[in-house]
Formats: structure tokens, sequence, C-alpha cells
């Protein structure tokens, strides 16, 4: 442990229950700087309660998160939130604000309880909307956007927090195709500048493709964590998911496909057609190689 | 307008701070001069000028006392009642997340009428002059602190149980009070309780400023502290801790200061209806939702709304008085209602 690097963020042997239920079990799970870490797993697996966690936004029973180094509990909440922001998953009510209005609440936690919004957070704020290509809309007030464009105003309002860590809780859900690839790209872009991020990410390839570990959450426990390749196996998938898969490298990006042949309890010709078919096979030749730009790294 | 609502927030603050405030002095020196005694605009402008020790022009004995200590009092009773009800009322929207909230939505206003209810059936108002005030402050006080108990059992505080308390609570006082006025023996008492739940600022003198205004101006002062933090506990309480709000603090500060300025409100002029409701639900609507522009405004439109209708109240059918609870009730609904009508997208967009 000693030996290891400061890791930008890192949780601990998290635990949190509601009345009898755990909805995490000693959950460790690190990202180090400039690392894109991609939580993937079944619905109620843990996904956002383990981000909202991270976030400091519930206090989980056991465990510890860390924020480059110091335990999150002992930093002050604004403190906080300068250096790490949170969207969420679902955006919330907002009652008759402008998206820019919006925006510019990620310049909350970097200035005085008096201090107004001046030129430069502006700016800030400006150029967070450009790059989500969220400013032609800026004086619309929320209510009246679609979901895929509040998601992305709530993916620049994160941007204007100028966060050193930050986490994203299925932020392509609502988005489409293009959208989807843009704020992953862009993600992916900032995180090879230097920020360390974690993101829920349903869609397995698009986490296989963008992300430089995987974290795979099963009924809130860790499954798996390791490099897209180690994590995507079709025995783990199978173990997480119940779903009989195929994985292999994609002939065009070369990043890692999951295929997903049939539920697993299912007998008959889906089984039969995954036995005889090239898939498993393909799978380990898939799973060996380094795939993607992510595998490549370690 | 619109042009207006995308101006940034000091721009917003200023032009509205003037035009309200202007608007706060200018419909006090009109009610100064208003009533059964007349007096012209200029002696109305050399009383008040010689308060602040500029005695430019002799003014009768009687026109000085009944501005001292008659008309300018009520005026500032007036205006900080409606100043804490308007604040309040911002408040609780945000805190609720609902623009149909109102300052009573907590108890307070109900606890207070049975402060004020217990005091003048038990003939106590008769006896001490501040007894009314200080039932009506402690009942205002007391129901709060049971709303909010409620929604606190066992450690999990939620603000749909504290709706719910309230409606629970509300109705309970209502109840309580309607028992004690049927009871009642004295129709004299009666007919006081009757007055004073119609909300109204008759006979209000320096002591009732006293008393409430360095507890509304407090509250307020708390409030004004917070707005930015309550825009953030608007979209939630996940959003508001992520960008660095401690949210239980800020709650409770906030729901203790809108429950103290309307406690102080209700125990010195008592339940004057709808301008909790209504003022900053206008606001809203010309500024947005930013509540660093729209509390320190609400509280001088709520200023506003109260001295002009305080001024009808008392002058329009003299010499008799209207009640100026009613009279904001009568007023305010059908405008309101006038006004979701034409905004009603805005108003669903709220």
């Amino acid at each position: 442990m000693q030996t290891e690097r400061t890791a930008s963020i890192r949780a601990d042997e998290l635990g949190f229950r509601v009345e009898a239920k755990a909805l995490l079990e000693r959950v460790r799970l690190h990202a180090d700087q400039g690392q894109l870490v991609g939580l993937i797993g079944p619905n109620g697996a843990g996904k956002s309660t383990l981000l909202r966690a991270i976030a400091g936004v519930l206090r989980p029973q056991e465990g510890a998160v860390w924020l480059e180094g110091e335990e999150l509990k002992t930093i002050p909440a604004r403190d906080v939130a300068a250096r790490m922001a949170l969207v969420p998953q679902i955006a919330p009510y907002t009652h008759g604000f402008t998206a820019r209005e919006l925006v510019l609440m990620g310049r909350y936690p970097h200035l005085g309880r008096f201090q107004i919004e001046g030129p430069n957070d502006e700016r800030i704020a400006r150029e967070a909307m450009e790059l989500t290509e969220t400013d032609e809309f800026a004086e619309r007030t929320l209510d009246t956007l679609s979901g895929g464009e509040r998601q992305r105003v709530f993916v620049s309002r994160a941007l204007a927090q100028q966060p050193r860590v930050l986490l994203l809780d299925e932020p392509t859900a609502n988005l489409d195709v293009l959208h989807k690839l843009r704020v992953l790209d862009l993600v992916r872009q900032l995180v090879d500048e230097g920020l360390t991020a974690v993101a829920a990410i349903h869609d397995l390839g698009m986490a296989a493709r963008y992300c430089d570990r995987l974290v795979l959450l099963s009924e809130g426990r860790v499954l798996a964590d390791g490099t897209p390749a180690e994590v995507l196996a079709p025995d783990i998938i199978e173990a997480a998911f119940g779903v009989r898969s195929a994985v292999y490298p994609d002939p065009v990006t070369g990043s890692l496909v999951v295929s997903l042949i049939a539920p697993a309890d299912e007998n008959g010709s889906a089984s039969a057609a995954g036995a005889n078919g090239r898939s498993p096979h393909h799978n380990r030749e898939a799973a060996a190689s380094p795939a993607t730009p992510g595998a490549a790294t370690t | 307008m619109r042009q207006f609502r995308q101006a940034g927030i000091s721009v917003r603050l200023a032009v509205g701070g003037v035009l309200l405030g202007g608007l706060v002095l200018l419909t006090s020196l009109i009610s100064l001069s208003l009533g059964p005694v007349e007096i012209p605009a200029g002696h109305v402008a050399a009383v008040v000028l010689s308060f602040v020790g500029l005695d430019l022009a002799e003014v009768s004995r009687t026109e000085h006392l009944v501005i001292e200590q008659i008309r300018l009092p009520r005026i500032l009773v007036g205006a900080f009642v409606g100043m804490a009800l308007a604040v309040a009322g911002a408040t609780m929207q945000g805190l609720f997340r609902n623009p149909m909230a109102d300052p009573g939505i907590i108890g307070v206003s109900a606890g207070g009428a049975l402060g004020a209810v217990i005091a003048i059936a038990t003939g106590l108002t008769g006896l001490f002059f501040l007894a009314l005030p200080s039932f009506a402050f402690v009942g205002a006080v007391a129901a709060t602190f049971l709303v909010y108990g409620i929604a606190a059992v066992g450690g999990h505080f939620s603000m749909a149980t504290l709706l719910l308390a309230g409606v629970a609570v509300n109705a309970f006082l209502g109840a309580v009070i309607s028992a004690i006025i049927i009871l009642l023996p004295d129709n004299e008492a009666l007919r006081e309780i009757l007055f004073w739940l119609a909300g109204g600022l008759d006979s209000r003198a320096w002591e009732h400023v006293h008393i409430s205004a360095p507890l509304i101006v407090g509250a307020t002062v708390v409030i004004l502290v917070r707005a930015r933090d309550l825009n953030l506990l608007m979209l939630g309480d996940d959003e508001a801790r992520a960008l660095g709000v401690r949210v239980s603090l800020t709650r409770v500060a906030l729901l203790g200061a809108a429950a103290l300025a309307t406690g102080a409100a209700v125990a010195v002029s008592g339940t004057i209806a709808f301008v909790g409701l209504v003022t900053p639900h206008i606001l809203r609507l010309v500024l947005g939702p930013d509540h660093r522009v729209l509390i320190p405004l609400s509280a001088l439109a709520g200023a506003v709304f109260v001295i002009v209708a305080d001024t009808f109240a008392r002058t329009i059918i003299q010499p008799a008085e209207f009640r100026v609870g009613v009279l904001t009730a009568f007023v305010g609904a059908p405008f309101f209602a006038l006004l979701l009508i034409r905004n009603k997208r805005q108003a669903y967009a709220l």
C-alpha cells in the first residue's frame, strides 16, 4: 500500500446499507490521475450508489473515500466541490433556470459567499457550453430542452466547476449516437490532459472503447477490476449479467465488441448456436490481445 | 422584459432595487398624506424632513402628531410585515421546490392565530398591551417546532413529511380555533377574534415596530446570506451537496428564519393572506428564479404591496376601516388568477 502512488480518488472497503439490504459491500475502487475508469454492471448493482458515495453526496456506513490523499469527510464541502464534480444520471427539475444560469452554478464553489459571478466565470461557463455544443440554447430555460440537451447542459456545468476529478452517472444514457461519441470523446480528451474520471456506462462496447479500466459491480460487490480486455470476458459477463456473449475486436474501430447472444438460463437453439459458433474460441483470442488503446497502456 | 430577465444579477438587482425602493418611498409618502385628516404633500415632506433634523417649514402640531404617532408607525409595521411575508414566501417556495408554497405552509400562521385567539378569549389582551403579539408569536414558533419535529422523527428528515405534517397541524389548529369560537360566550371577544383573524394594521404603534422589525430584519439577513444555497437546494439535496452546500444546516437555518419572520409578522398584524404567495411568484416571472435577486426584491415588493393595500383599507370606506387582510386576498387572488391565465406557459414552466 505505501509504495503505491496516491490515487486521485480511492474508495476503501465501502459498505452502505439501507435497512437490511446491502447496496454496497466492501467495495474498493481507485482511479489515478489521467485515468478514465468505467463502472459497469446490471441494474441495481450499486453503480449510482457508489458514485454518490464517492461524490460525498451520501455517507457510507463503512469504509472511507480518499480524494487526492485526503479523507473526503475531513474536507469542507465547498472545497470538495471545487475539486470534484458529479454529473447526475437524471437531470433534476430546474424551476425556470436558463441553461447558462445552470452552468454558472458550477462556479459557486469557487466564489466567496457574497461574490457574484464575474466576466471570468462567464467566460469559463461559455467555453464549457461550447465544448458540449449547448451554447446555442444558453438563454432557454431547461424545461424547454430535450432530455439529451439537458444532460449535455449538466455535463457543461460539471466542466465549469473545473474539477480535477469528474464523476459521471450514465452521461450518455439519453444522447443520440452523435452526441454519445462527442461527449465521450470530450471526456477522453480531458482525461488525456490530466483529468481523472469515473463514469457509470451502460453500454459495454462504449465502456470498452473509452475507458482505461473497468470495474464491474454486481449486487453491491466488485466482481472484476481490470483492463477492458480482462473484465469483458464471456464468463465474467455471464456471472454478472446472466447473459451469454461473445467478445471480439471490432474490425473497424479495433475496440472490443460484446455480442449478446441469449440469457444464460435459456436452453435450446440459442444455446446450441452459441456452443457450435465460432464465438467462444474467438473470445479468448480477443481477451488476450491488447484490443483497445486503454488496454495497450497497461 | 425578456432582455431584463437575461441581464446580469447586479443589473437586475440595481434596476429592480431602485424601482421598488422608489415605490416604497412614494407609496409611503402618499399613504402619509391620506386619511381622515388630509395632509398636503408639502407638509408631509416637511414633517419627514424634520425627523432628520431639517426644519424647513412650519407644520401644525396636529399634522405633526398624526404623521408621527399614527400614520408612520402603521406604515412601517405594514412595510415590515409585507417584507417578512414575501421573503418567507420566496424561501418556502424554494425549499419546497414548489411555487405554490406559502409562508403558512409549516403551521406558523395557524399557530400564531391560535396564540392570539387564546389571548383574546382569556381576556389577557385587556390586562397588558403586548399580550396579543407575544401569545401570537409563541404560538407561531411552537407550531413550527411541532411540524418540524414530526418531519424529523427518527432522524430521517423529509420535506414531503414536513409538508404533510404542516397540513395536519394546520387542520388541527384550525379546528381548535373553531372550537374556541363556537364555545365562546362573550360576543365582544368573538368580534375581536374574527377581526384579528382577518388581519389588520389598525392602531399599530411604535411598540409594534420595535418588537417586529428586529426579528424580521434579522431573519431576512439570514436568508439573504444563504440565497445562493437556496438556488442549489431547489434542484435537490444531491445537487446541492455535490456543489458544496451543507444541506441539513442550511435547510434548518432557512426554515427557522422564514418561520421567525412569519411569526413576527403574524404577531403584529394577524394573518394577512396572499402577500407571501403572490409577491415572489410575480417577481419570479419577471426576474427569473435566482434567489440572490428574488429575495431582496421580494422584500421591497412585499412592503409596497402591504402599504398600498393598507392605504386602501383605511381610506375607501371612511370613516370606517376595511381589513387589510381581506383586501390583499380580494385583490390578490383575482390578479393572481389573471396572471396565471396570461402566463399559462411560463407558469407551468415554473
